[in-house]
């Protein structure tokens, strides 16, 4: 059974007007890109050089490489490859800033402005000739993963064990996320793209049904989806309240079939599967024209960017092109974040690669935010009451605080998942969030011993 | 970089990166909001000596918290104000100044301040400067010579023309009769008659997400279930003992503004629903069977100590959780 409402959550400004009716943009080819060999949750890649496998070309400094060819792979199950952005020459394999906030390794390639794409780059056949198996190789090999800005590996959600059959794929479309207008455009110029990837991850998954879901603060975007779902009888789409973090995956998959995701579970632990729109279209493209995720679509937003956008932009473009291309940032920008404003991360600087999951870049100003000195905690429960998983972060911050970390695992800090409602809320302004990941850190770090 | 700012100039700190604007000090403005009708009633109601009480408690909470802390801003979070206008809530209209000033002052010191200051307390404070008084001057507090309400008359000298309450004299309440009863005008601490004002800022402090309906509900309910069952049959319709027994006395004023003080009550939804139960309980023992005539007060302080132990009894399942079998 549907409900109506997730419990918990807030409602703060969305500041979606500033891009939600700007229109996509190419942006033009950058002249060098910065690849890390990690982005995406799970084993990082290594250079294909170094797999040890005599039949691809070594990737070294010097390197020519051409757009779409892969250059990173992982023996891993749960990893995605990576592939060269450009075409050009690989001028740097090292360390390089990550937006995660460590150096990370890096393949930088500079480009040679042909945009000359790999040969081995063809179409992969009908949809309907194409086995389950089939599918998920594409998709692995493609390098997809979640575009919403988890980046698990996308092939991985779509290979359940045979005991946990999956019933239902959700295509997430809520974008709750304030400022973000990255899905809402997708869904608005990508619609077709976005069924085909639902049919491709039902077909892979052997579902039953599909639904799209969006938040009702987008009614533009349900008509269009509206009326491409329309001819599909095993398809719908699904408004949600406009709520943060509706998009969250236990809370949309709540509201919209009732069930429960157990803690520490997984969706596929209740039959559901869900993907973001933008990763429905990566896999659409994938299958289509066989094209790898070398491209992603992202909002430059917030009162410190000159030009706000939405943007289509290769992925391993350094943000300060991408901001530069968007007119500059204003002297008055205090906060440069990658992602949006309630779980996006700070940067210290724009010389960070935009990765696959990055799904905005967003200057704020001493308007829009402000460095609270934090008081006393006054015990209203705030926290508590808006916690969309239940938890006590009052509780658990101040266990983590006197480093009792046992405590804050009592206080099932391990099921957080950093909406950021808790800090977002208080009133006395104390860092909660920050608190949780701290703990979560601490109590992870001990279970490894 | 073109029009991009020195990085030494961006701030780097954890997500999330926008708050609301709800501070400490809106949420104190948003109780004197809701305290203002059950003011403005007990100004109407009982003239100029409420409108004095009432300036005296909160100047002197004010004043005694600044000088307690050194500090220049006595308005600070805001906290005191509230705390000393709960307290002057709970005084007979017409008390002596010096009465005002050793209450209050004892609330913000003994009840706030010896702990560590807001938040750190583990009484509710206007309750604890109330206790203190009734111990130590009983006569003046809960005595049986109490001012009649002089409705609209703001020169009034209420302390001239006495009567004696309701919970000590049930006649009182037969001749006074319900509805005035919760309009207010009877004789009573000089914020608590009147359930309708008090109501009306509850349903604000509810309305902005402040209190729980669990502390209020489960508290009123249990003196109104109770009250019926135990309360004497002096009405006939044992209903109306219920409803007398949530009208009369401190029930209205101590579950809507003192039982749902967020520093002093517990954090959990279940937890505060216990405490909720737990203060009516207490409340109608006391005012049953005890020596004093009005239980609230010492209800709410007993339930504040067992707070610490009702959070940890009632932490809340984590969503998807199971309960774990002991």
């Amino acid at each position: 059974m549907a409900k109506a409402f997730f419990r918990g959550g807030v409602h703060p400004e969305y500041y979606k007007e500033i891009t939600s009716t700007l229109a996509i943009i190419e942006m033009p080819l950058p002249q060098k890109v910065v690849l890390p060999l990690q982005q995406h949750i799970g084993a990082p890649c290594e250079l294909l050089s170094q797999m040890d496998k005599s039949d691809v070309a070594k990737i070294e400094k010097g390197t020519r490489v051409k757009v779409g060819q892969k250059i990173a792979d992982s023996e891993g199950f749960v990893s995605a490859p990576i592939h060269a952005t450009v075409s050009g020459t690989v001028t740097d394999v090292g360390p390089h800033n990550h937006p995660l906030g460590q150096q990370i390794q890096a393949v930088t390639i500079e480009s040679d402005g042909e945009d000359a794409w790999c040969e081995n780059i063809e179409p992969k056949g009908d949809l309907e000739a194409l086995s389950a198996e089939q599918l998920r190789s594409i998709i692995r090999e493609a390098g997809i993963v979640g575009l919403g800005g988890a980046t698990f590996p996308a092939h991985v959600k779509l290979s359940p064990p045979p005991e946990k059959p999956i019933d239902t794929v959700i295509i997430n479309g809520a974008e709750c996320e304030p400022y973000l207008t990255a899905d809402h455009r997708i869904m608005l110029e990508y619609p077709d793209e976005i069924l085909f990837g639902l049919k491709i991850m039902i077909k892979a998954l052997g579902a039953e049904t599909g639904i799209i879901a969006i938040e009702d603060n987008k009614p533009d975007a349900l008509r269009v989806m509206e009326r491409v779902v329309s001819q599909e009888e095993n398809i719908s789409l699904v408004p949600l309240h406009t709520k943060y973090p509706q998009g969250a995956e236990k809370m949309l998959i709540y509201v919209i079939t009732g069930r429960t995701v157990p803690a520490g579970g997984l969706p596929l632990d209740v039959g559901i599967v869900n993907h973001n729109v933008g990763t429905a279209v990566a896999m659409a493209r994938a299958v289509r024209k066989g094209r790898p995720l070398i491209e992603r679509v992202l909002t430059v937003t917030g009162r410190g960017v000159n030009d706000p956008a939405n943007l289509l932009v290769r992925v391993g473009t350094l943000v300060s092109d991408v901001l530069d291309f968007c007119g500059g940032l204003k002297e008055s920008t205090l906060k440069l974040i990658v992602g949006g404003p309630m779980m996006g991360l700070a940067q210290p600087n724009a010389d960070v690669p935009v990765i696959k999951g990055t799904s905005g870049i967003l200057a704020l100003t001493e308007e829009d935010f402000y460095i609270a000195e934090s008081s006393p905690c006054i015990r209203c429960a705030k926290c508590i009451d808006t916690c969309p998983v239940q938890l006590m972060p009052t509780s658990i911050a101040r266990a983590a605080e006197h480093g009792l970390f046992e405590q804050a695992e009592k206080y099932y800090a391990l099921d957080c998942f950093e909406c950021g409602c808790c800090s977002y809320v208080c009133p006395s302004k104390i860092q909660l969030t920050q608190w949780i990941k701290v703990a979560k850190a601490e109590i992870m770090k001990r279970k490894k011993k | 970089m073109i029009g991009i700012p020195a990085s030494s100039k961006l701030v780097v700190s954890s997500s999330p990166h926008i708050r609301s604007v709800e501070s400490v000090q809106s949420i104190m403005f948003d109780v004197m909001i809701a305290l203002f009708p059950a003011a403005l009633m007990a100004v109407l109601l009982f003239g100029y000596r409420a409108l004095l009480t009432m300036v005296i408690a909160v100047v002197t909470a004010m004043l005694v918290e600044a000088l307690w802390l050194r500090k220049k801003d006595i308005i600070s979070d805001g906290s005191a104000a509230v705390t000393g206008l709960l307290l002057a809530m709970t005084l007979p209209p017409a008390s002596s100044w010096w009465l005002i000033v050793i209450g209050s002052a004892s609330a913000i010191i003994i009840g706030k301040q010896v702990f560590g200051g807001i938040g750190y307390n583990i009484f509710n404070p206007a309750l604890v400067g109330r206790a203190i008084l009734v111990m130590s001057w009983g006569e003046r507090m809960a005595g049986a010579i109490w001012p009649v309400p002089q409705p609209f008359d703001f020169g009034a000298d209420v302390s001239t023309i006495t009567t004696a309450t309701v919970l000590v004299d049930q006649s009182q309440a037969l001749a006074v009769g319900l509805p005035q009863m919760f309009i207010g005008n009877i004789a009573g601490s000089l914020g608590e008659t009147s359930s309708l004002a008090l109501l009306l800022g509850g349903i604000w402090l509810l309305y902005k997400g402040h209190i729980d309906f669990r502390i209020p509900a489960g508290f009123i309910g249990t003196v109104f279930i109770l009250g019926l069952v135990f309360g004497g049959g002096f009405y006939e319709n044992h209903l109306l003992t219920g409803f007398f027994h949530i009208v009369s006395g401190g029930v209205m004023l101590g579950a809507i503004f003192m039982a749902t003080d967020m520093v002093t009550t517990p954090v959990t939804p279940k937890g505060r629903l216990i405490f909720g139960i737990g203060c009516g309980l207490i409340t109608i023992l006391i005012r049953l069977w005890g020596v004093l005539p009005e239980g609230v007060t010492f209800g709410i302080l007993l339930m504040n100590a067992v707070t610490p132990i009702i959070d940890n009894f009632t932490v809340p399942q984590q969503f998807g959780g199971v309960k774990k079998n002991a």
